[in-house]
């Protein structure tokens, strides 16, 4: 089963390198890794997602949690929360695709940050299933690059 | 000691920390980036340093003495080849859960990533294989880092630390500040075990008809063996031991059930498959101790206590997880077991049938002498009093099985990580460490070969270990596993072609060295041996070739797949 935990841990040198050094060294599996700072410039917020059954998700969490630099560790998985992520796409663009381009980035709530004569860049942004959804869907138009920032996710507040 | 406030270079507060750490050993060997700290070390009086042959070296002294004394190790060593040779070592300390602190001269900051010359990125190489690490880049950082490396090695579970330091900050000056506490937001280890999960604990024991302890090497680091033995003698509840666990409980007990696990005792190993609630204290469920997990002490209810919540349901799933300190388990549940202890003698004489069907044993012959016999008599020798290190093997396996540990810190060994060559520098250190009882050394001599400059260092600092070379002539464990699953080829396993005569090697070092080769040679040879003590001493045990270690299970088997001699070895009862 897919899980998104989030990690905070301190903002210093090596601290990516640690967790992700630790999902390869354990044989876990590291679907998307995502990193920023928080409010408080000395602690980093990161986004995991990853699979795993609940002896290895329960592991991933302990494990987390053993490396000095983690302060805490949230599987979100079960808990209210948004989980978003930003795609951003090239795509060949012609006369004959261009409304349709248009179209579909309205459905999907995206904008047009960059076109050209031949080319357009858009951006998206949603759940990873949207995101692939997206992506799937804008496939026929020629896809030129893309680039996925990963999930990001956070508790929603309290009411 | 120097003063708080006042104004110091890097290497100057790197020695005020230590003093203030309390550390009286040093292992180390010079280099380029520390130069700035021999020149300070030149004057300094209160902390020795013990000059090593070899980095890997200084790794295993410092985790013998660790394990010897229960006070953290302490690794000098420079940049670049000096701190890639102490990745065995690390490694090992980390497996084994050894309190050990490393220090690392690294390059100036401003050649850091240039591919300077003695530059490695000892911090990235280390990550996976140590508690934490540390590169200090400011000389203002220098004694926090320091107080922080000594907290984290020896709060929680224990291990190893690094910490590395570029030249320019050692030479940079500061005013030296020591900071009193240690708060680390990161790392709060669970000390208290749960009340709730004691109180389960105890009430599925006291109604266990068939309890075991299995006992690991936590409940030493711990110190919490007073604990266990006063439980274990009041409930009647027998007491099986993984290899670093050897010497928490009294290996002459009745109720000691030696050690289990693929090399364990029959009886042992019985008693888990045969166990109604199994406890397991600061131990974590290894594969060669558990075999085949799926079949490992099926009837029992397990409790699993350990201070690292990572080592609960790793390899197997237990029924009830206490995580906190041995010592503070086994206190609260002394406290919470009801004094009408129930009638176990049903279980101990089932324990006892056992022992009798298959105990060890060992045959002796006038002419030949067996490796067996030489531990057996070094057990006699020292009655159980000695701290033994050991390499790693077949004679590994039987100092477990012939030596009769009483005490704890009693055997120092390479269990997680295995590593050949760690006896003779282990040895050393742990004899830095203890001087009241004696230090002996029981190593192949495939492994001895693996760190024998070392013995420059015993001759140099008159170090009295005791070095008891069994020496087959052979890599015998892998000999063990060639002739017992791979058809007896040999492969690259005799060494009797190309080893050395090592008693001319001792002696060439500069020690003391005698040849048995017969039990009479033998036992005046260990004699001998433990009553010299100017320096260190070697004897050349030439012992038989074609010798296995049984009881044995084979690898990822079950223990009903346990092997009991070489000429049936699919008897099981």
């Amino acid at each position: 089963m897919k899980h998104i935990i989030s990690v905070l841990v301190e903002n210093k040198f090596g601290t990516l390198s640690r967790v992700a050094a630790m999902f390869s060294a354990r044989g876990f599996n590291l679907e998307s890794i995502s990193i920023g700072e928080t409010e408080d410039t000395e602690i980093s917020r990161m986004t995991i997602v990853t699979r795993g059954d609940d002896q290895i998700i329960s592991q991933v969490l302990k494990q987390l949690n053993r490396l000095v630099d983690t302060i805490k560790v949230t599987d979100l998985t079960k808990q209210p929360h948004v989980e978003r992520e930003l795609l951003l796409m090239t795509l060949k663009l012609s006369r004959a695709t261009q409304h349709e381009i248009f179209g579909l980035t309205n459905v999907f709530k995206g904008k047009v940050v960059d076109i050209k004569q031949k080319s357009i860049t858009i951006e998206v942004i949603g759940s990873p299933d949207k995101i692939n959804t997206t992506i799937d869907i804008f496939r026929p138009y020629g896809i030129r690059e893309l680039a996925r920032s990963g999930a990001v996710a956070i508790h929603r507040g309290e009411s | 000691m120097h003063a708080p406030g006042q104004k110091l270079n890097g290497s100057e507060i790197f020695f005020e920390c230590l003093r203030r750490e309390n550390v009286e050993y040093i292992f180390g060997y010079p280099g380029g980036a520390l130069l700035k700290v021999y020149e300070t070390l030149y004057d300094v009086r209160d902390i020795r340093h013990i000059l090593v042959r070899h980095e890997q070296g200084a790794t295993h002294m410092a985790e013998g003495y660790a394990r010897a004394t229960g006070k953290p190790g302490v690794v000098l060593v420079t940049s670049g080849p000096g701190a890639t040779n102490t990745v065995t070592g690390i490694t090992n300390a980390y497996m084994d859960s050894s309190p050990l602190v490393v220090f690392t001269g690294q390059v100036p900051s401003s050649l850091i990533g240039n591919d300077a010359f003695q530059e490695a990125d000892i911090v990235g190489i280390t990550r996976p294989i140590t508690k934490h690490n540390f590169l200090v880049k400011d000389v203002r950082e220098l004694a926090s880092t320091i107080r922080k490396a000594f907290y984290l090695a020896t709060n929680g579970r224990p291990g190893p630390v690094l910490v590395d330091m570029p030249k320019d900050v050692l030479n940079a000056e500061c005013a030296f500040e020591w900071p009193e506490s240690v708060d680390i937001r990161g790392f709060k280890p669970t000390l208290k075990c749960h009340q709730n999960q004691v109180e389960k604990a105890a009430h599925r024991i006291a109604k266990a008809k068939k309890p075991l302890f299995y006992i690991g090497g936590g409940v030493i680091s711990s110190e919490a063996t007073e604990e266990l033995r006063r439980l274990a003698t009041e409930q009647n509840i027998p007491v099986t031991m993984t290899l670093q666990g050897l010497g928490a409980f009294p290996g002459d007990h009745p109720l000691s059930m030696g050690m289990l696990g693929m090399h364990g005792t029959y009886w042992a190993n019985q008693a888990v498959n045969n166990c109604d609630v199994l406890i397991a204290v600061g131990a974590r469920f290894d594969d060669r101790v558990t075999g085949k997990t799926d079949t490992f002490a099926t009837q029992a209810y397990i409790i699993h206590n350990d201070i690292d919540p990572t080592n609960v349901d790793k390899n197997i799933k237990v029924d009830l997880p206490v995580v906190g300190d041995a010592k503070h388990f086994l206190a609260s549940l002394f406290k919470e077991m009801p004094k009408q202890v129930e009638d176990r003698s049903a279980w101990l004489s089932e324990i006892r049938k056992w022992q009798e069907e298959c105990p060890l044993t060992y045959t002796v012959e006038n002419d030949s002498l067996k490796t067996e016999f030489v531990i057996d008599e070094v057990s006699k020798q020292t009655n159980g009093n000695a701290v033994v290190t050991t390499d790693v093997g077949q004679h590994q396996m039987w100092t477990t099985q012939y030596y009769r540990f009483r005490k704890p810190r009693s055997i120092i060994t390479s269990g997680g990580l295995g590593t050949m060559g760690y006896g003779l520098p282990a040895a050393i250190g742990a004899a830095f460490g203890v001087t009241d009882r004696p230090v002996v050394l029981f190593c192949g001599d495939g492994g001895f070969m693996m760190n024998v400059q070392e013995l420059v260092t015993a001759v140099h600092y008159k170090v009295p270990v005791k070095i008891f070379l069994i020496n087959n002539s052979f890599l015998g464990m892998v000999r063990q596993w060639q002739e017992l699953f791979h058809q007896e080829k040999y492969s690259f396993t005799d060494l009797g072609d190309s080893n050395p005569d090592f008693v001319k090697v001792a002696e060439a070092f500069g020690c003391r060295a005698m040849r048995a080769e017969n039990p009479e040679e033998a036992r005046r040879a260990i004699t001998d041996a433990l009553a010299w003590n100017e320096g260190p001493v070697l004897v050349d045990f030439r012992v038989i070739k074609k010798d296995m270690v049984f009881p044995m299970v084979p690898a990822g088997g079950s223990i009903s797949d346990m092997l009991l001699t070489r000429l049936n070895p699919k008897t099981m009862v």
